[in-house]
């Protein structure tokens, strides 16, 4: 804050050009991104319309968590748990799914998430600790839960309304999983951009003080935005379970990742206080298609995470970039 | 504003023998002052002798050990900010407390923002009323849209000021508005604080500068090692009285 008051009274122009461009990154790479596959895998069968849909489907868990992060991220906060929530969620509702039907699936899967990040919501917001080193040890300890839990093994789903409902099936032609991705999108825009409280996610995260003499309760802030995320990679649990018609302890495992470079590519500062849903939503598609793409072009695994890493590395040092000026 | 028009001689504020320690050090002892409305009264003193922690009583943020806090008549007990700016105190903070990526419009109203019937945010409203009293107010800043980190130091003081107005019913507390500011910006932050005046509340401003003080205030308030040495009339007085008091080299 002492070095907003330095800032000259005068600014360049290229700042606002650098704005600008910032802000348009995410889709400007996702075009970039789709045109260089459409081209170069052409005869790969990547323009297919069943293959954009399979990335649209098996982006779907990555986007809900990723509007979880940005309502953490927004409010100067992280959240690295959602890695192990994942598969914690989708283990709880396999188990009572299976025993006592849809609805007590669908509470103890959605409640873990809720359970997790209440958890990480009272650690940071009233005891004060980093939510980095929260949601890492929570991250770990949970990731040991889900294993313990069901012993290494596979949980299978055989509830067909809930695998329809979160997985298979579909609602006016539309596949399940492209309707929750479109209804969490839509409320968590809403909800970021037109309510009082994402307005106070955004203040919280960017000046903490301000927040806090303007009569915002900061604490209650972060509990809520911790909760947010728990509760939707408890829905992204779900979501996997149903698509894959069981549960296993590495749901979710390598996602982290993804999302994170997701959410900061979509144009979310690391450090709060900015950020969108939708540019969120197209840095997952772009993750997505990113993946997708370079299975395509017969990249081994390794050289697929070195290829992603790097894209990570850039898209964080643009976001730096931006905040540091 | 009707009830403090009918009411011009009474105070907004009334400080009387105000009494702070904190364990066992006095911070402020026996301090009163009144405030009145459309009048400006600077508080001096050197570093340390109790004016931010008589800021903080006054804005809420600290309970006095003894004495009364009496606003239009009323006495308050107050434990926190917003129940002082439920009173119509408003604090322009030194550091400001605005937050920089977010718009001007959003600022004025952080915590405050109106909604819709939907509970939506009413950006319409934040921006209009925004556009009015920062045109009232001569702050110039290039639109309400405007993000703060964008503006010089003078347009954001410009901001805090002109929230504080926005909300402030009865009297704005001021922490060394041009601390950190240039002159021609200072000049400007000094013209939008005696437009104040003309709002009809009160202000309560902290300076470091006798030039700032003697231009601005109507009366001045001495404090030194918590101790009020005195009240003078701006226009009855003059710079080598108040170094005196502020310095201790002339005991009244």
């Amino acid at each position: 804050m002492s070095s907003a008051h330095s800032s000259a009274s005068g600014q360049p122009a290229s700042l606002v050009n650098r704005l600008n461009l910032q802000q348009y990154v995410v889709y400007l790479g996702f075009l970039v991104i789709f045109l260089f596959f459409a081209i170069v895998l052409k005869d790969s069968g990547f323009l297919t319309v069943r293959n954009l849909s399979n990335i649209m489907l098996q982006t779907a868990p990555v986007t809900i968590m990723a509007i979880g992060l940005v309502f953490v991220m927004s409010a100067g906060e992280i959240d690295l748990s959602i890695g192990s929530t994942v598969a914690v969620s989708a283990l709880a509702a396999a188990v009572t799914v299976n025993d006592y039907g849809l609805g007590a699936g669908i509470i103890a899967g959605i409640g873990a998430g809720l359970l997790i990040g209440l958890l990480n919501g009272v650690l940071v917001a009233y005891v004060k600790l980093p939510s980095f080193l929260v949601t890492l040890a929570t991250l770990g300890l949970f990731a040991g839960v889900s294993r313990s839990m069901t012993n290494l093994r596979s949980i299978p789903v055989t509830d067909s309304t809930f695998t329809g409902f979160f997985g298979s099936g579909s609602f006016l032609g539309v596949p399940s999983l492209i309707w929750w991705t479109v209804v969490a999108v839509a409320c968590g825009h809403v909800i970021y951009r037109e309510t009082r409280f994402g307005a106070h996610v955004l203040a919280t995260g960017d000046n903490s003080r301000a927040a806090s003499v303007s009569g915002i309760s900061v604490p209650r802030i972060r509990l809520a935005v911790l909760l947010i995320s728990g509760g939707l990679a408890g829905l992204a649990g779900l979501l996997y379970a149903g698509r894959l018609q069981a549960a296993k302890y590495t749901l979710g495992e390598t996602d982290l990742m993804t999302v994170i470079a997701a959410v900061i590519v979509g144009g979310t500062l690391l450090n709060g206080g900015k950020g969108t849903i939708i540019g969120a939503l197209v840095g997952s598609l772009m993750m997505g298609m990113l993946n997708n793409g370079l299975i395509l072009m017969g990249l081994s695994v390794s050289d697929q995470m070195i290829v992603r890493g790097l894209i990570i590395l850039a898209a964080v040092a643009v976001s730096l970039r931006e905040k540091s000026r | 504003m009707n009830a403090n028009v009918s009411a011009a001689n009474e105070p907004v504020l009334k400080l009387k023998d105000i009494r702070k320690t904190f364990g066992g050090v006095t911070a402020i002892e026996n301090f009163s002052l009144d405030v009145h409305p459309g009048e400006i009264v600077a508080l001096v003193g050197d570093n340390g002798a109790g004016k931010s922690t008589l800021i903080k009583i006054i804005s809420g943020v600290y309970t006095p050990t003894s004495g009364t806090i009496t606003i239009e008549n009323q006495t308050v007990a107050m434990s926190n900010a917003t129940m002082a700016r439920g009173h119509g105190i408003e604090v322009v903070y030194q550091d400001l407390a605005l937050a920089d990526q977010q718009t001007v419009y959003m600022n004025m109203f952080l915590g405050r923002e109106p909604v819709n019937r939907f509970g939506l945010l009413d950006r319409r409203r934040m921006i209009a009323e925004t556009e009015t009293l920062v045109k009232e107010l001569d702050v110039r800043i290039p639109s309400a849209h405007a993000t703060i980190r964008d503006l010089s130091g003078g347009q954001r003081q410009g901001v805090a000021i002109a929230r504080a107005t926005h909300w402030a019913s009865k009297l704005i507390l001021l922490d060394e508005p041009t601390a950190a500011l240039g002159v021609a910006e200072t000049a400007k932050v000094e013209e939008i604080v005696e437009s104040l005046k003309r709002r009809n509340i009160g202000v309560l401003i902290i300076s470091h500068s006798l030039d700032q003080v003697f231009k601005l205030s109507d009366r001045i308030c001495v404090l030194r090692r918590g101790k009020q040495i005195g009240i003078r009339e701006t226009a009855k007085t003059d710079k080598n009285e108040i170094i005196a008091m502020i310095t201790g080299l002339q005991q009244h």
